[in-house]
C-alpha cells in the first residue's frame, strides 16, 4: 500500500526543546491513526508542521508523492489536507450553517464571487445541510456559533475540516473539554463519518479507551520522537508504552482500574 | 428542498428600502433648499461610511486613514476638471474612482500585511503622506487654498442637464440631490450584495478567526486587500460626489481628523449592522452642522456625544434600536 503521507527526518526545535525530532511517519490511505503520548510529547507540534501552521527546521513532507514542504497553508488545504483544532476554532459570529457553507464555497472555488448572494446557491445549501446532518447539528443550523454548547462547537470544528472533503484529516483532541458522556457520542459520529467516506484520519487523543476502540494503528510519541507504533493489540501489550503513558506497567496496565 | 437562510428576508428589506427611497424622493418638495443640501451631504457621507465599514464591521480592520480615499476622489475630480477640462460628471466619476483605486491598491498592499493597531497606524501615516503632498505642492494642488470645482461647469447624465444661466445654483442643488440619491441607492444595494456574497462571508470569517479562515482555504491577505480596495473605492466615490457640492477641495479632507469623523459616524450608527453607517453619517452630519452653528465649543459638544456613545450606547443607534425592538418582541 502506497503511503498517502510520509515525513522524512522532520525536525522542529523551540530553542533547546525538541518538539519534533527526526520524525519519519508514514500514513497509508484510509488508515485511522491515533497519535498518543504524554503532554509535551510533540503531537500537536507534529500536526502543526504537517499542516503548515509551523515551518519545519529541516526534513521533508511528501503527500501523494509530491514534496509539499514549502507549500503554504492554503496550498496544503487545496492539496487535500485539513485539520481541526484542540481549542475550538470556528467563526464565532456566523451561524453554524454559514460556517459550513463558507467552507464549501471555498472548496468549490466560489468564494471570490462578489455578486452571487450566499443564501441563493442551492447546491451549497443542500450540501451544507447534509454536513450539519452528518454531525447531528441540524437542530442548531441557524444558531450563532458562539452560542453553541462546547460539544457542539467541537463537532462544528470537525465539520469545517470535513466539509473540505480532504484526503487526509487531522483531528487534534476532538473530545477535549467535553463530558465523558458526550465523548463517546462525538467519537462515534466522527468515526462513522470518516470511515463512511474513506477519509484517512490522524487523531490526537488522550483517552486510551477511545484510542484502542477506533484506531487501525497507534503511534506513540515522547520528547518529539516516535517511540513505538503498532496495532491496538500490539500497543496494549507494550510495557514500555504503558510505563510512558500510565506510569505503571504490567500485562493489564491499560485495563486495570485503580 | 433546501431551506432558505434565515436572517435578512429580501421582500421585507425591499418594502422598507422602497419606502425610504420614496420619502427621500419627495422630501426636496417639502423643505427649503438649504435642507436639501444638508441631506445631500448626509447621503455623500453615508456612501463614505458604508465603504469604511466594509473594513471595520465586516473585515475587522480599523482604518484611521480613510480621508486619503475621500480626498483622492475629490482631488481627482479637481485635477480632471482643471487640467483636462472634463465637465461630464459621469466621466469625472469614472476617472475619480480609477484614481482612488490605484491609491487604495497601493496603500492597501502595504497595510493589509498588518492588523489591529499596526494596521490603523499605517493607514493613518499613509493618509498623512497624501495630506502633506496636497499641503506642500501648492503649485499643483493650490496648497491650503485648495482647488475650486465650479458646479456651473458641470453637466449630469451625459450632458443632458447643465447649470448655465439664471437660477443655476438652485437648479444644481435640486438636480444634484437626485443624482446623489440615485448613486447612493446603487452604492447601498451593491454593498448589501457584497456583504451577503460568498466573498462577504469570507471577510466575516477572516474577522472572526483569521487562522481558521486560512485553514479552510481562504487566502486571508488577498481578501483583505480586495476589501481594502472596494472600501477605498466607495469612500472615493463619496469624495467625488462631495466636491461639486462643496465647490472647493482643500487639504482638510485629507487630514486625519476627517478620518476620525468617518470612524465617529460609523460607530455612532453602529458598525455591527449594515444600516448603521448610513444612519450614523446622516445623524453626524446634522449633529455637526447644528453644533457648529450653535456654539463655538462645538468640538466639546461632539466629544461629549462620543463619550456618551462609547459608555452608554456601544452598539450605536441602529444596534440599540435593534435591541429594543427585539425586547419588545418586534421581528
Amino acid at each position: 500500500m502506497a503511503a498517502l503521507l510520509q515525513t522524512i527526518d522532520l525536525k522542529r526545535y523551540f530553542g533547546d526543546t525538541r518538539a519534533v525530532d527526526n520524525v519519519n511517519l508514514s500514513i497509508a490511505e484510509r488508515e485511522f491513526v491515533s497519535l498518543v503520548g504524554p503532554n509535551g510529547a510533540g503531537k500537536t507540534s507534529l500536526i502543526n508542521v504537517i499542516s503548515a501552521l509551523l515551518r519545519p527546521d529541516s526534513g521533508q513532507i511528501i503527500f501523494r508523492g509530491k514534496d509539499i514542504t514549502r507549500f503554504s497553508v492554503t496550498q496544503r488545504v487545496k492539496a487535500g489536507i485539513a485539520r481541526s483544532f484542540q481549542l475550538v476554532n470556528v467563526f464565532d459570529d456566523l451561524s453554524a450553517f454559514e460556517n459550513v457553507a463558507l467552507v464549501i464555497f471555498s472548496r468549490e472555488g466560489k468564494i471570490a464571487h462578489l455578486g452571487a448572494l450566499a443564501h441563493l446557491d442551492t447546491d451549497v445549501i443542500t450540501e451544507a445541510d447534509k454536513v450539519l446532518d452528518h454531525f447531528g447539528l441540524n437542530a442548531k443550523r441557524d444558531a450563532i456559533a458562539r452560542d453553541l454548547a462546547q460539544g457542539e462547537r467541537k463537532l462544528l470544528d470537525v465539520a469545517l475540516a470535513y466539509a473540505l472533503k480532504p484526503k487526509l484529516l487531522f483531528l487534534d483532541e476532538p473530545t477535549s473539554g467535553v463530558s465523558t458522556r458526550d465523548k463517546g457520542q462525538i467519537m462515534d459520529t466522527i468515526a462513522s463519518v470518516v470511515r463512511g467516506e474513506g477519509i484517512t484520519a490522524v487523531i490526537v487523543e488522550h483517552d486510551m479507551d477511545v484510542v484502542f476502540k477506533y484506531s487501525d494503528r497507534i503511534v506513540v510519541m515522547t520528547q518529539g520522537a516516535i517511540m513505538a507504533q503498532g496495532t491496538p493489540d500490539e500497543i496494549r501489550m507494550n510495557e514500555q508504552v504503558a510505563l510512558v503513558l500510565l506510569g505503571t506497567s504490567g500485562p493489564d496496565a491499560f485495563t486495570r482500574k485503580d | 428542498m433546501p431551506r432558505a437562510r434565515t436572517g435578512p428576508s429580501v421582500p421585507a428589506l425591499l418594502v422598507v428600502g422602497i419606502a425610504m427611497v420614496v420619502v427621500l424622493a419627495v422630501l426636496p418638495r417639502l423643505i427649503v433648499p438649504y435642507q436639501t443640501v444638508l441631506i445631500t451631504y448626509g447621503l455623500v457621507f453615508a456612501i463614505a461610511a458604508l465603504g469604511f465599514n466594509l473594513l471595520l464591521g465586516y473585515t475587522g480592520l480599523l482604518s484611521f486613514g480613510h480621508s486619503a480615499y475621500f480626498g483622492a476622489g475629490a482631488y481627482a475630480v479637481a485635477f480632471l476638471m482643471r487640467d483636462l477640462n472634463v465637465q461630464s460628471m459621469e466621466l469625472l466619476i469614472i476617472g475619480g474612482v480609477l484614481g482612488t483605486l490605484v491609491i487604495a491598491a497601493l496603500f492597501g498592499f502595504v497595510c493589509v500585511r498588518y492588523t489591529r493597531i499596526f494596521f490603523g497606524i499605517l493607514t493613518l501615516a499613509l493618509s498623512q503622506v497624501l495630506w502633506s503632498l496636497a499641503f506642500k505642492f501648492f503649485w499643483v494642488t493650490g496648497g491650503t487654498d485648495g482647488l475650486r470645482v465650479d458646479s456651473a461647469k458641470l453637466s449630469l447624465i451625459g450632458g443632458f442637464i447643465d447649470f448655465k444661466g439664471a437660477g443655476a445654483y438652485q437648479r444644481f442643488v435640486y438636480s444634484y440631490y437626485y443624482y446623489v440619491l440615485a448613486l447612493f441607492i446603487v452604492a447601498t444595494v451593491s454593498m448589501w450584495i457584497i456583504v451577503h456574497s460568498p466573498f462577504g462571508k469570507a471577510l466575516q470569517a477572516i474577522r472572526d478567526n483569521e487562522v481558521r479562515a486560512q485553514f479552510v482555504g481562504v487566502r486571508v491577505r488577498r481578501y483583505r486587500w480586495l476589501a481594502f480596495m472596494i472600501s477605498g473605492a466607495f469612500t472615493g466615490l463619496a469624495g467625488i460626489l462631495w466636491v461639486p457640492l462643496n465647490g472647493l477641495t482643500t487639504p482638510d479632507i485629507l487630514y486625519w481628523p476627517f478620518s476620525g469623523e468617518l470612524v465617529f459616524m460609523t460607530v455612532l450608527g453602529g458598525f455591527r449592522t449594515f444600516t448603521g453607517p448610513i444612519v450614523g453619517a446622516m445623524a453626524f452630519n446634522y449633529l455637526k452642522t447644528y453644533a457648529v452653528a450653535s456654539t463655538e465649543y462645538w468640538q466639546l459638544l461632539l466629544g461629549v456625544v462620543l463619550l456618551f456613545l462609547v459608555v452608554v450606547l456601544p452598539t450605536g443607534i441602529v444596534g440599540t434600536l435593534a435591541r429594543i425592538a427585539t425586547k419588545l418582541g418586534i421581528r
